[in-house]
This record gives C-alpha cells, sequence and structure tokens, in this order.
C-alpha cells in the first residue's frame, strides 16, 4: 500500500512537471548483477564493497569522488577549500553548506542535524561501525543553522575529505535511525535494509544476500532523473557466470567486478552484447619482503620480531635482485589482460601522487645473477642454488588460496629457481590469512615466512594513511597480538620523519612531493615492498546502457542516477 | 508404537544437544575468522571495535549457551510472536548474523519458500521419473532398456551437478535461448504469463538435480524389484494363473517399495538442507546458497544454525522412516 503510494507520488511529481522534465522514470527497467550480493544497505555495518556501493544508490554524502578522483559536490552547494574560505587556514576547520530544499524520499527536509546524528551514529563506542576511520580526528560537529555543517579538528588535516565524502561515509536520517545508536544497531533490520535516502532511487524490497529491488526516488533533487523507474541489483553466483549474464547471454545490464581471465574476456567480447569496462585505482599486487627472521627455530613470540633481522633479505642487494628476476608484464598477461598492468609503485594513483619510476618493468636476469654474486651468494657446491657461508638460499613464498596467486607463485618460482634460489611455495585460505588471529601462525600479519604476496589499495584519493602503516611503530608483534600494519617490520627514522612532515603540510605539490618520495622509499630506493600488478576494475555493462562511466575512486554506481536506456 | 515414538522422541534431546555441541565447536574452532571479510583498508582500531561489537570475543562456551539459549527459547518466542502478534520476545537478543547484521531466523524464513519450490520439485520429478525407470529395467533385465537406464542411473551418479548445470546453460541458455540463466526470485505468480515464466526459470535447475535424484532412486527401485522377483511369492502368484500385470504391479511392487519408501523419506532433509551447487550456479535464493554464502562470508551464527537445522530435520526423517517401516511392513513391530 505504501509502495503503492510513493509509486503514484512519483508519476504525480513526474507528471505536474511534465514540460520541462519529462525524463523521470522514462526508460524503464535496468538490471545490475552483483556476484557478491549485498548482505546489508547500512554501509556503517559492513566494510564490503558489495554492501556500501549498492547503499550509495539511497544513501549519498555531502561530496562523492568523480572518475579521476576529483571531489564533487552531492549534497553540498560546494567544496570547501582554503581558497574558498570554506577551511579556514589552520586547517582546523571544514564549513559545508547543504543544498537548499534538499529532500529525503520520504519528504521531509534534510537538515544539518542529520549529518550530525550520522557522525554520532558512527562514532559511538559500541556501535562497532566499520567507517568510522571516515571520522577520525573530529572534535566535534556544530550545526548553526539547518544548512551549514562546521566539522571541528583536533589537529590540522590537511586532507578534510573524509567524514560525509564518498560512497563510505554517507548521510543517515536521523528520524529513521533514532532509536539505532550503539549496540541496538544490529535490533534495526527494518532501517539497515531499507534506509531512507536522498539518491536517485530507494528501497523497495531486499532480500539479504539475494536481491534488491529499488525504484526511483520521487523527491531526488533533479527532477529529470533517474531514467529508470525501477532497478533490480541481483546477487549470486561467481565472476564468469556474471560476465556471461550481461556479455552473452544479455540478461543483464551491468555487472560488477567480473574479474575473469584475459582469454575469457576475448571469448565473451565476441559474443557483441556488451563491452568490459576497466578503470584503474590503487590497488597493486605485491610482494612483501620479510626484514626479520621467520625461522621456526627460533623461540615462539621471537620470531619473525624485530629481534632477530633476516639472516639474507636484510640485504638490500638480495632484495633487488628478486625483484629483477621478476618479468612483470608476463605476470599480467597470465593473470589480468587488460585489467591489470606492470608497475614499480605501491601508490600508483591518482597522478599526483604516483612516481614516474619505471625501473622496474624490465626483466633482467643477468643483472640479477651478478647482484647475488656481489652479495656474496654463489654455487659453490653445484647443486644449482646460491649458498653463503655454507647455508643455502631458501625462500619461503607464501600467499592466499586463489588461482591467480597460484600462478604467479608458480611461475615467480621458475625465475627465482633460474636466479639460483631454492623456493618453497605455500597458499593459505583467505579467511585464516587475512583473519587476523593472534593464534593462528598463518595470518599475513604473523608472516612466518620469507616473502607474500597479496593486493592492498587505499580509501578515497589521499595516500597519507597508507604510507603512515609503514611506521615504526605499526610494526606487529606478540606485544600488540601481531595487529599493526607494517607487515615488512620496515623501520627507517627518515621514513618516520617524512610521513610526520606530510601530516603537517597542506600545500598540495609539497603533499605530492612527499608522497612520492615515501612511496619511493619502499619500493625502489629498498625495495622492501615489490610491487607487481596494478589490477584494475573490470566490470561488465550491455551495449544498450548508456551513460556508464567506471570510478575507481568511489562506489561504480556513483552516477546510476545519469544511466539510461540506449535506443 | 506410541510408547515406541515417544522413547525415540526422548532419545533424540541428548542426542541432538551432542550435535549442537559438535557443530557449534567444529564451526568455531575451525580456521578462519570474520575479520578476514573486513578490508584490508579499514585500521586495526576499527577492526578491534567491529569484532567487538560482533560479540567474537567472548569465550567460545559463553557464546555456546548463549547461543542455545536463543535457538531453543529466544527464537521460539518470537516465532510465536510473529504467529500470534504478542510480545513475549521482546528485548531479548536473537542469533543474529555477522554478515547482515540481522536475525538468522528472518533470513532462513525468506529463503525456505524457494528452496521448497525448486528442490521439492525437481525431488518430486526424481522420484517419479525413477520409479518407472527402475520397475521396468528389472522386470526386463538385460534388455536394451535396462542397459539404457544403467547408463542413465551411470551419468546422474558419476557427473557433478556443477558440471551438468554450466553444460546445461550453454546449451540451453547461451545456444538455444529457451531458459534464463538467472533465477529470478522477485517473480510473484499472480497470472498465466509469470507462471510460465516461473516453470521456465525451474527448468534448468530442476533438470539438474532431478537427474541426480533420479540415478539413485532408480537403481535402488531395480534391486529392490529384482530381489522380490525371484521370491517364492511370485511363482506362487504366476501358479494361481494371474496376469503378468498384476503380479508386477500389485505383488511384487508393493513389497519392493518397502525400502525405496525409506530411502526416498531419508532424502527429504536435503530438500530443506537446499542444494549448494545448484542453488549458487543458478542464483536461487535457497537455504543451500545462504550457507554457502555464510561459509564464504564466515558468518558463524548462521553456519551454526543451519547445520544445526539439518541435523534436527535428519533425526527427524530417520524416525520417520522407522516408523514408515512399521507400517509398510506387518512384519515389523516396534512393541
Amino acid at each position: 500500500m505504501k509502495l503503492r503510494t510513493a509509486l503514484l507520488g512519483a508519476i504525480c511529481v513526474a507528471g505536474s512537471a511534465t514540460v520541462a522534465l519529462a525524463d523521470r522514470g522514462a526508460d524503464g527497467h535496468v538490471n545490475v548483477l552483483y556476484w557478491q550480493a549485498p548482505s546489508t544497505l547500512n554501509p556503517y555495518l559492513s566494510s564490503g564493497t558489495k554492501d556500501v556501493e549498492t547503499a550509495s544508490l539511497v544513501l549519498e554524502g555531502l561530496a562523492g569522488f568523480d572518475e579521476k578522483g576529483v571531489v564533487f559536490p552531492r549534497l553540498a552547494v560546494d567544496v570547501p577549500t582554503v581558497e574558498n574560505g570554506g577551511v579556514t587556514p589552520d586547517l582546523m576547520q571544514i564549513t559545508w553548506k547543504l543544498k537548499p530544499g534538499l529532500l529525503w524520499s520520504d519528504g521531509t527536509p534534510v537538515t544539518s542535524a542529520d549529518a550530525k546524528f550520522t557522525y554520532e551514529y558512527c562514532t559511538h563506542p559500541e556501535g562497532g561501525c566499520a567507517q568510522a576511520a571516515r571520522y577520525e580526528g573530529i572534535a566535534s560537529i556544530e550545526t548553526p543553522d539547518a544548512e551549514t555543517i562546521v566539522i571541528k579538528y583536533t589537529a590540522p588535516k590537511p586532507n578534510p575529505y573524509t567524514a560525509f565524502v564518498g560512497g563510505t561515509s554517507p548521510i543517515l536520517q536521523a528520524a529513521q535511525f533514532a532509536n539505532c545508536l550503539g549496540a541496538a544497531a544490529s535490533t534495526c533490520t527494518d532501517q539497515n535494509f531499507k534506509p531512507i535516502g536522498t539518491g536517485p532511487f530507494m528501497v523497495k524490497d531486499f532480500k539479504v544476500n539475494d536481491t534488491v529491488e529499488m525504484v526511483a526516488n520521487p523527491n531526488y533533487r533533479d527532477p529529470a532523473k533517474p531514467a529508470f523507474a525501477t532497478m533490480t541489483i541481483k546477487g549470486g553466483g561467481d565472476a564468469t557466470a556474471a560476465a556471461r549474464a550481461v556479455m552473452e547471454t544479455g540478461e543483464f545490464d551491468y555487472a560488477w567486478n567480473t574479474q575473469i581471465n584475459p582469454e575469457q574476456q576475448e571469448q565473451m567480447k565476441a559474443a557483441g552484447k556488451g563491452v568490459l569496462l576497466n578503470g584503474f585505482g590503487t590497488l597493486v599486487e605485491r610482494i612483501e619482503m620479510n626484514m626479520t627472521d621467520p625461522s621456526p627455530d627460533l623461540a615462539e613470540g621471537e620470531r619473525s620480531t624485530t629481534k632477530h633481522p633476516h639472516p639474507f633479505l636484510s640485504d638490500i642487494r638480495v632484495r633487488k635482485a628478486l625483484s629483477m628476476a621478476i618479468d612483470r608484464q608476463t605476470l599480467v598477461d597470465i593473470g589480468y589482460g587488460s585489467a591489470g598492468r606492470a608497475t614499480c609503485n605501491l601508490v600508483p594513483a591518482p597522478e599526483m601522487f604516483a612516481s614516474k619510476n619505471t625501473d622496474c618493468i624490465a626483466q633482467d636476469m643477468e643483472g640479477a645473477k651478478a647482484l647475488m654474486a656481489e652479495a656474496g651468494w654463489t654455487d659453490t657446491d653445484g647443486d644449482g642454488f646460491l649458498d653463503k657461508d655454507g647455508k643455502k638460499m631458501h625462500i619461503l613464498y607464501q600467499t592466499s588460496t586463489n588461482p591467480v596467486r597460484q600462478d604467479f607463485q608458480a611461475v615467480i618460482k621458475d625465475w627465482w629457481t633460474e636466479l639460483g634460489v631454492d623456493v618453497e611455495l605455500k597458499n593459505i585460505d583467505a579467511s585464516v590469512f587475512f583473519g587476523g588471529d593472534a593464534g593462528s601462525p598463518d595470518t599475513f600479519q604473523k608472516f612466518y615466512a620469507d616473502v607474500e604476496m597479496y593486493a592492498n589499495n587505499f580509501d578515497g584519493t589521499d595516500p597519507e594513511p597508507y604510507l603512515a602503516q609503514y611506521l615504526c611503530n605499526k610494526i606487529p608483534g606478540p606485544e600488540n597480538q601481531w595487529q599493526g600494519e607494517n607487515i615488512n617490520r620496515f623501520c627507517d627514522p627518515a621514513y618516520d620523519a617524512l610521513v610526520e612532515e606530510l601530516s603537517k603540510t597542506s600545500d598540495m605539490a609539497k603533499r605530492s612531493e612527499i608522497a612520492i618520495k615515501l612511496n619511493e622509499m619502499l619500493t625502489k630506493d629498498s625495495y622492501v615492498v615489490v610491487p607487481l600488478v596494478d589490477r584494475g576494475r573490470l566490470s561488465a555493462a550491455s551495449n544498450t546502457l548508456g551513460g556508464v562511466v567506471l570510478n575507481t575512486w568511489d562506489t561504480e554506481l556513483w552516477n546510476a542516477q545519469d544511466w539510461f536506456r540506449m535506443k | 508404537m506410541l510408547t515406541f515414538t515417544l522413547r525415540r522422541l526422548l532419545l533424540a534431546i541428548p542426542t541432538l544437544l551432542l550435535i549442537s555441541l559438535v557443530i557449534f565447536f567444529l564451526v568455531d574452532l575451525a580456521p578462519g575468522s570474520p575479520a578476514s571479510e573486513i578490508p584490508l583498508t579499514v585500521p586495526p582500531e576499527v577492526r578491534a571495535k567491529i569484532l567487538e561489537s560482533l560479540g567474537v570475543n567472548q569465550p567460545v562456551w559463553v557464546r555456546y549457551l548463549l547461543w542455545l539459549k536463543q535457538f531453543f527459547y529466544v527464537e521460539p518466542l518470537n516465532g510465536i510472536d510473529a504467529i500470534f502478534g504478542t510480545n513475549y520476545a521482546e528485548g531479548m537478543q536473537r542469533i543474529i548474523s555477522y554478515q547482515s547484521r540481522s536475525p538468522v531466523f528472518g533470513i532462513i524464513a525468506d529463503r525456505i519458500p524457494q528452496t521448497l519450490t525448486v528442490i521439492g520439485t525437481a525431488y518430486l520429478v526424481g522420484v517419479l521419473i525413477a520409479l518407472p525407470i527402475g520397475i521396468y529395467s528389472a522386470y526386463r533385465q538385460y534388455s536394451l532398456f535396462d542397459q539404457l537406464g544403467t547408463v542413465f542411473a551411470m551419468i546422474g551418479f558419476s557427473v557433478p551437478t556443477f558440471f551438468t548445470g554450466t553444460l546445461f546453460i550453454i546449451i540451453f541458455a547461451v545456444y538455444l535461448g529457451w531458459f534464463p540463466t538467472k533465477y529470478d526470485t522477485t517473480l510473484n505468480v499472480t497470472d498465466w504469463d509469470s507462471f510460465v515464466k516461473q516453470l521456465r526459470q525451474m527448468a534448468m535447475p530442476v533438470m539438474v538435480l532431478g537427474l541426480a535424484n533420479a540415478a539413485a532412486i532408480s537403481r535402488y527401485m531395480r534391486s529392490s524389484m529384482l530381489d522380490n522377483m525371484g521370491q517364492d511369492y511370485v511363482r506362487t502368484a504366476r501358479a494361481k494363473g494371474m496376469n503378468e500385470k498384476v503380479v508386477v504391479l500389485k505383488h511384487v511392487l508393493r513389497n519392493s517399495l518397502i525400502p525405496v519408501v525409506t530411502v526416498i523419506a531419508l532424502g527429504i532433509p536435503s530438500i530443506f538442507g537446499g542444494a549448494i551447487i545448484t542453488e549458487n550456479l543458478f542464483g536461487v535464493n535457497g537455504i543451500g546458497s545462504a550457507l554457502i554464502q555464510a561459509i564464504h562470508g564466515n558468518d558463524l551464527p548462521m553456519v551454526q544454525t543451519l547445520a544445526f537445522i539439518f541435523a534436527i530435520l535428519i533425526v527427524l526423517f530417520n524416525l520417520i522412516a522407522d516408523l514408515l517401516y512399521g507400517m509398510l511392513d506387518p512384519r515389523i513391530r516396534y512393541d
């Protein structure tokens, strides 16, 4: 009944404004496939991409990131900067202005109190908010009037575009979530499954881990949008089946994250019903070198800790030689095709933060061999493996279980074997490897291996928190239950000082210079992190769906309001 | 019979408690953690907070007792509330899924209908195909029909559903375009057109599962028929001058059905359990796909609850099969 009323309302709104804007809902229905199905539509209760992205059709922030990573206003009038006076020169305060006349999909006005409530909701100590990092460093939020939001920080904030910016940090309706603070968050099933928002669509029905049915929001701020009256987001299956449903059978208009191998990509393109879109963000597949000794002969609690430096990986020449022996382009061709490219950088994008370094791209086996010899590693006993002081160079190389990673392991093992290194491969189930259980010997934080491979990226466009992971005090160890982001146990006072400087710098040119320097200190100057492949996103869109722009900086559905049916 | 039933039901209680203990601890102590579902971009402090709010940090026996209480007390009360509109369970903590942060039983209630329709139909179709094949194969043993039936059963047994499923998708959906590859879970059957649509989308999952079910049951039927065909009473019946139809379909079939009915009854819990692979392949939002998604997502409460429900169903249908034996075969009495 409610729905019918809402739909009638939508028709009325569209009808009353026929002359200027006859377009809302004109293009009927659109089918979207998320093979990892959404579990909830409250992005504050789940950090999963599938949940955040589907929710972004309904819930919006004050601003978002466009496909180039540039901040653009959504609910705000404009993006506050130091130049336009929105950010104070001391970087301690930012002032956002809401667009006038904004309405929630239920017809009530959006006010600054909703933003303040959202902040309180996410920072409640018992709520377990998944996006709490977006609100870090905020001293208080003030709402001098219904359209003004003033955020005050505890320390200068060179990048203030975290709170209420992007799909991970949208504004909730205070009236709807008033009783859902803290521990009550998970009792609010109706609210979490059917949030009231300001986005182009609103939720009609939600089936957990299966389907979301959406209808156009009658109160969306642009009366001509969205062009689609209804949208279904279906979940389930796998990436290949999802790609097939768009590219071969044409049942779906858009499929998210269709990571399929290069051979399948060609095959599906041949069917001619859709296109594969790819875009590059900051996700880098890399090999991390362990700077400490993971030897099982050491006492538990001392393995892979800073007490014992690694017997040979602490020598930069060995690390560099291992990197030189790798042919990154071959890895791209095996695993990712057009959805990957070889890289030498930990921070591959945005462009202003990316180093131009390409030293590592060309494989140099002879150079690597020479470097090993220079470091004192030679094959004295003729068994094909390098040794030094009677010890053979043996590397335990671990990663998570995943077909592409096992292919990479096998190929890299071949190259390293050619170099004269005895390589032992190990793969660990992803739920254990990334599980962070302090009691398990197999987590990537514990790093009971010489080298390990995985991928990581950063949220948004600012690499500062990402680069700050490599500080000396973030080394995982028994004293902090192995929680720490400095996986390599890299520790360089000069690096720490530079990160400190970055956190105090607001000038963008200077920030970019420091970030590039930090990236190089980890990669080409030290080979502690050996980047392999810059992994893009690969999604599939039907030939009949128009207006799709793949965005790797924010949610993929960021511009669903502009989608239309090509006639 | 009644005392036997009561005794068995009472015995089921300690059995189920033991099973619940094993399931809970097995799932809980297995490697893997819900933390692995949180992206690496989330800093460690936030990560720790999220885990704390899930209740992961409490000792395992506290969680077990809480779960038992929720399963046997809070959730039934909630069921009563939902049916009669009362509010006995207000304010009590229900079993909450890690993934969706919503009650596990709500998700199960959402999904049971699809599983019963699709998997139930497949089971029915399987039985309806299997019985005639089994009967005729046994009656004409080593005939061409029997050989073909054997080949059919062999294929059904040995080819896994993920293969037949993908094969069917490629043949019937990609090349022929007859059926959709994805099950539309939002479809409501209201008129003839939507009914046809429902049949079309059910066709492939039902074929895949029906083939696998029919293979097993047709073999049981055949061997049971063969056992009976050689019995003395069959010869007596023929000697009395009864025609073949009466001999086969009345005397032999009835006696042969006893073990087959048990096999069919024991297979019914698997309908509720859903078909993990087939449901996932075709996007049917049933219990099976809920289970596999929960396992992938390290959603322990969901996995524990589902596994325990399956255990209850298996215990229950074992009892039903035993009782059916007694009813069908006058030689078996439990008193």
